[in-house]
């Protein structure tokens, strides 16, 4: 019963969310409240059917129905009920309904919090994100229903895949999918603001918290990602740059130039066609990363399951959703220009360099991932783009934003003049040097020119983000939310730096042979692997080894990784086991028997490595700081003024 | 204004790019052999079948050739095996086979339970042959001409029609060339 | 274990079947731990493996993928690196048999110009554009 209920609920949704879209489109186009009216209501009947096609599928997954295809090809009675959820999201149809899921979840939160905007604006946002729902919905039922029959059913499902049987991969695509779907809000901001024929500084104030929050879950779905890749596959790779990884990558980029020119929009009123464009872009780029991913058209570490129709359909919607915004840009975008001076050296002008970098950066990954492609269509043969290729693409341009970052915070809005704050910017960027080279030096006793440039930008940044706020606090003066978030967040990309450059300067991997009671020494540590034994999981044997660390004869740890072998899919699986303190990570991974007891191992010395997510997390955090800004919460006017034009009629089109 | 109307040329050609890449007939694995054109490595290793005999693409020379790319762990090249023993029927190059990353008496096995389509199947043992060929799968299917050089790599099972329409038009104008 | 690649590989999950690195043994110049006796040439022989794409797993270096292939392609690096081969005649080694494919990071030439540059190009582009806003604006009059 459960995957026809599903079924039919999702059915429901569709027919709901295209409603959702006509009148609210229509309703606003023609002027007609009651039209208008609908799309709200519209909205939460969509959520309560999508929930309930969710819920059908968690149920089938949690009741081993395998006469359910696709519980049958991705779970098993003996999995832990924990994946058994997770399971639903592990392969493609499912990822599908989570998406669509996580969609409503946004439409209901813009239906909820957007009362207090104009009628006609807020009635085509949920219009535009109706349609885009409407899309996922139709794409679901029409290539990739998970609720499909399997019959006879099968005795017991075929399992999900043993390395996505963890929980940071659990967590990931939600967290990432948030973000994903998140950008839609800002996109149907902008395709709304552009279908009005109206964008002014109040537009920038509503769009602003919507993209930090759809951002701030990005930032920890790419963190989650690189975290899982890191101690689950083995390797104890941080970052790829697989197209999967590049996908999320380059919205990601795109929504944090986002979040920069919409507070230049917001203040000035200025860089509004360009705002606009990168609302689009944020969001296009989550659709052609989700292209990328489930078409097969790139080869890569981590693709779905391809199959033409799903890829044409994907391309066909990509063509009506962008290229329908982009045409909307080219009619409205150039009537947008408004006048608006700055100095250099001001806050405008270091919010553009900060645009004009992330979105070369956006750009130059995008190029990356897809030259093979460009170069295989233009017969020249087949090229590789890899690592090698993409650290330069992303080192030329980050550095040299990092600088502007570290002066960047303490300029004033209009003027070319740093605030009274930043005077000891120029001493602390000596301090930085001194500080990065000695740590090398002390530390780690040899000197890397990627360390000390990684080492030296990233305390500049976090001295010059606890700058303001020290000042602030020693002369009891308030500090806004929003400022505070900013600091936090730039305190984030410092940390991010220190852990990047260091990792990437010091860390050592070997694989070696080792024979029980053998030992291995990198970094001062003495790896001994004492004994293998085997252990018994929920649904796995596995040899766990023993390998005590000790460092001039003290103990340090006692690591048991484990190879793990699950019963149901017959695959092995590496299951490392790592030693975490603030300055380093020793890690050890089994890779095969060697025959006489002897195992062969992955030991590495990760230095700094936590601080990549820990930057990562407290950029999240930072962005959730700011986005609670006293300025971002919209107060509800009385009913009358709903209707009313916005205050401001100068940002009418054309005479602003 | 045409600079508004760059985003979207933008995406025209990305749609463009997009839309080949869903050509059904693009295998996104394939990798063009550097080999073509080249002279084709030589190896001199024992015959699956008996450990004894040398089998050496040296006294091939002057004739043109197919060397077939298998292993018994290889599920495509059971699919392929029928077709092959089809081709080996019409007696139009000699086949000879090379024994990937296998086990000698399941090789052994395969080739009295299944039929043998080759006319001697040489066994590489540690892989080196193989990477002398540029192997990275199987099956792959390579066309050596008359002068001893590589000129065609097919990977994925061979079946009739690319023996029809890939092979027999190479090896024809191969002998025409070498006649 | 097999090599999967010209198979179309199986449908419906995330294909992550080219699992963690695994380690070849081979004879010859290697310690107890498998390391090679000359630690120049260990490190040596760690940084070409890790530039080395494995061909089945495309987007895997050889030092990180355990299928049968990229191990022998270790033994191969390893057995060059000891009879004295130079890293570029190692490289040429693999680039004659794989092509230009099998690394990472193409070599720099004519064709491969617009991937190495790109970074260049886009900041020399970022400049100019920034400097023409930048100059257009500090025209403009600060107040709105």
């Amino acid at each position: 019963m459960a995957p026809e209920l599903g079924i039919f609920a999702l059915i429901l949704a569709f027919i709901l969310s295209l409603s959702q879209a006509f009148f609210g489109l229509t309703g606003a186009w023609r002027g007609k409240p009651v039209w208008m009216a609908v799309a709200r209501p519209a909205v939460t009947g969509q959520f309560v059917f999508v929930v309930m096609a969710f819920s059908c599928l968690v149920y089938s997954f949690v009741n081993n129905d395998f006469s359910v295809l696709y519980v049958a090809r991705n779970s098993n009675s003996q999995l832990p009920l924990f994946y058994k959820v997770a399971a639903l999201w592990g392969a493609h149809e499912g990822s599908l309904l989570l998406w669509i899921l996580i969609l409503s979840i946004w439409s209901v939160a813009v239906a909820a919090f957007s009362r207090a905007l104009p009628l006609t604006f807020s009635s085509r946002v949920l219009g535009v994100m109706g349609l885009i729902s409407a899309g996922f919905m139709l794409f679901t039922l029409w290539t990739s229903s998970p609720f499909l029959r399997l019959i006879p059913a099968a005795q017991d499902g075929a399992d999900l895949n043993p390395v996505l049987q963890d929980f940071a991969l659990a967590i990931h695509p939600p967290m990432l999918y948030t973000g994903y779907v998140g950008f839609s809000v800002a996109f149907a901001f902008a395709c709304a603001a552009m279908l009005e024929g109206r964008l002014d500084q109040n537009w920038a104030k509503w769009t602003r918290p919507w993209t930090i929050f759809a951002w701030l879950f990005q930032t920890i779905g790419i963190a989650l990602g690189s975290w899982w890749a890191y101690y689950e596959l083995g390797w104890g790779g941080w970052w790829f740059w697989d197209p999967v990884e590049n996908a999320s990558f380059m919205p990601w980029l795109a929504g944090t130039a986002l979040i920069h020119s919409l507070s230049v929009t917001e203040k000035r009123g200025i860089f509004k066609s360009w705002t606009l464009l990168l609302a689009i872009f944020a969001f296009s780029l989550s659709l052609v990363g989700t292209f990328l991913v489930r078409s097969g058209v790139l080869v890569s570490v981590h693709s779905f399951a391809t199959d033409p129709t799903r890829g044409l359909y994907i391309l066909a919607f990509l063509v009506l959703t962008i290229g329908g915004s982009l045409t909307l840009y080219a009619w409205r975008a150039p009537k947008l220009y408004a006048a608006g001076g700055f100095e250099l050296f001001s806050r405008e002008f270091f919010l553009l360099v900060n645009n004009v970098i992330l979105a070369a950066v956006a750009a130059l990954v995008l190029w990356g991932t897809l030259s093979p492609l460009v170069y295989e269509l233009l017969g020249v043969g087949k090229i590789s783009v890899g690592p090698p290729v993409f650290a330069v693409m992303f080192l030329v341009p980050m550095l040299p934003l990092m600088v502007f970052m570290a002066i960047g915070m303490h300029s004033a809005w209009r003027r070319g003049k740093l605030t009274a704050t930043a005077k000891p910017l120029w001493w602390l960027a000596g301090a930085a040097v001194l500080l990065s080279a000695s740590i090398q030096g002390l530390v780690f006793g040899e000197l890397h020119w990627l360390g000390l440039i990684g080492f030296s930008f990233g305390f500049w940044i976090i001295f010059s983000a606890l700058l303001e706020p020290l000042r602030r606090l020693r002369q009891k003066q308030t500090l806004t939310a929003a400022l505070l978030g900013m600091c936090i967040a730039h305190l984030g990309v410092g940390m991010f730096a220190i852990g990047a450059s260091g990792v990437e300067s010091y860390k050592i991997e070997k694989d070696v042979s080792l024979k029980p009671g053998g030992s291995f020494r990198i970094a001062g540590y003495d790896f001994k692997f004492l004994s293998a034994a085997n252990v018994r999981g929920p649904n796995y044997d596995a040899v766990q080894a023993e390998v005590q660390v000790t460092r001039g004869g003290k103990a340090v740890t006692l690591l048991e990784p484990q190879k793990r072998h699950f019963w149901v899919q017959q695959t092995s699986n590496s299951k490392a086991a790592i030693s975490v303190n603030w300055a380093r990570d020793l890690f050890v991974a089994m890779g095969d028997p060697l025959g006489d007891n002897a195992w062969s191992m992955r030991i590495q010395y990760k230095p700094l490595v936590r601080y990549i997510w820990l930057g990562a997390i407290v950029m999240a955090l930072g962005g959730l700081i700011a986005a609670t800004d006293r300025r971002y919460r919209v107060k509800v006017p009385a009913a009358a003024q709903r209707l009313a034009t916005p205050p401001d009629p100068n940002a009418e089109l054309g005479s602003a | 204004m045409w600079k508004f109307l760059l985003p979207f040329a933008a995406f025209v050609a990305l749609v463009v790019l997009f839309a080949f890449g869903l050509n059904p007939s693009r295998d996104i694995h394939a990798l063009p052999s550097p080999l073509i054109g080249k002279p084709a490595p030589e190896f001199a290793l024992t015959d699956v079948l008996d450990p004894s005999r040398v089998v050496s693409n040296a006294t091939l020379k002057g004739q043109v050739y197919v060397l077939n790319v298998w292993g018994t762990w290889c599920v495509a090249c059971r699919q392929e095996h029928e077709a092959l023993l089809a081709i080996a029927q019409q007696h139009v190059v000699p086949i000879i086979g090379l024994d990937y990353m296998d086990e000698r008496e399941k090789a052994k096995q395969w080739l009295t339970q299944l039929g043998n389509p080759y006319n001697a199947v040489a066994f590489d043992t540690d892989g080196r042959t193989a990477i002398d060929w540029g192997v990275y799968g199987a099956p792959e299917t390579y066309l050596v001409d008359g002068k001893g050089r590589v000129i065609f790599k097919f990977i994925t099972p061979m079946t009739a029609e690319v023996w029809q329409h890939e092979f027999l038009p190479r090896i024809a104008a191969a002998r025409r060339e070498g006649a | 274990m097999s090599v999967q690649a010209h198979l179309r590989l199986s449908a419906f999950a995330l294909l992550l079947a080219c699992g963690a690195f695994a380690h070849s043994q081979s004879a010859g110049s290697l310690d107890a731990n498998g390391q090679l006796e000359n630690p120049a040439l260990q490190a040596r022989f760690e940084r070409i493996t890790k530039e080395l794409r494995c061909l089945v797993c495309q987007n895997e270096s050889i030092a990180d993928s355990n299928v049968e292939l990229a191990s022998d392609l270790r033994r191969q690096v390893r057995e060059m690196l000891i009879a004295g081969r130079s890293d570029d005649a190692i490289f040429k080694f693999m680039t004659d048999r794989y092509g230009e494919f099998v690394r990472f990071g193409p070599p720099l030439s004519a064709k491969t110009l617009l991937i190495w540059g790109a970074p260049f190009i886009a900041l020399l582009l970022g400049v100019f554009i920034i400097y023409r806003v930048a100059r257009n604006r500090s025209r403009q009059p600060l107040d709105e």
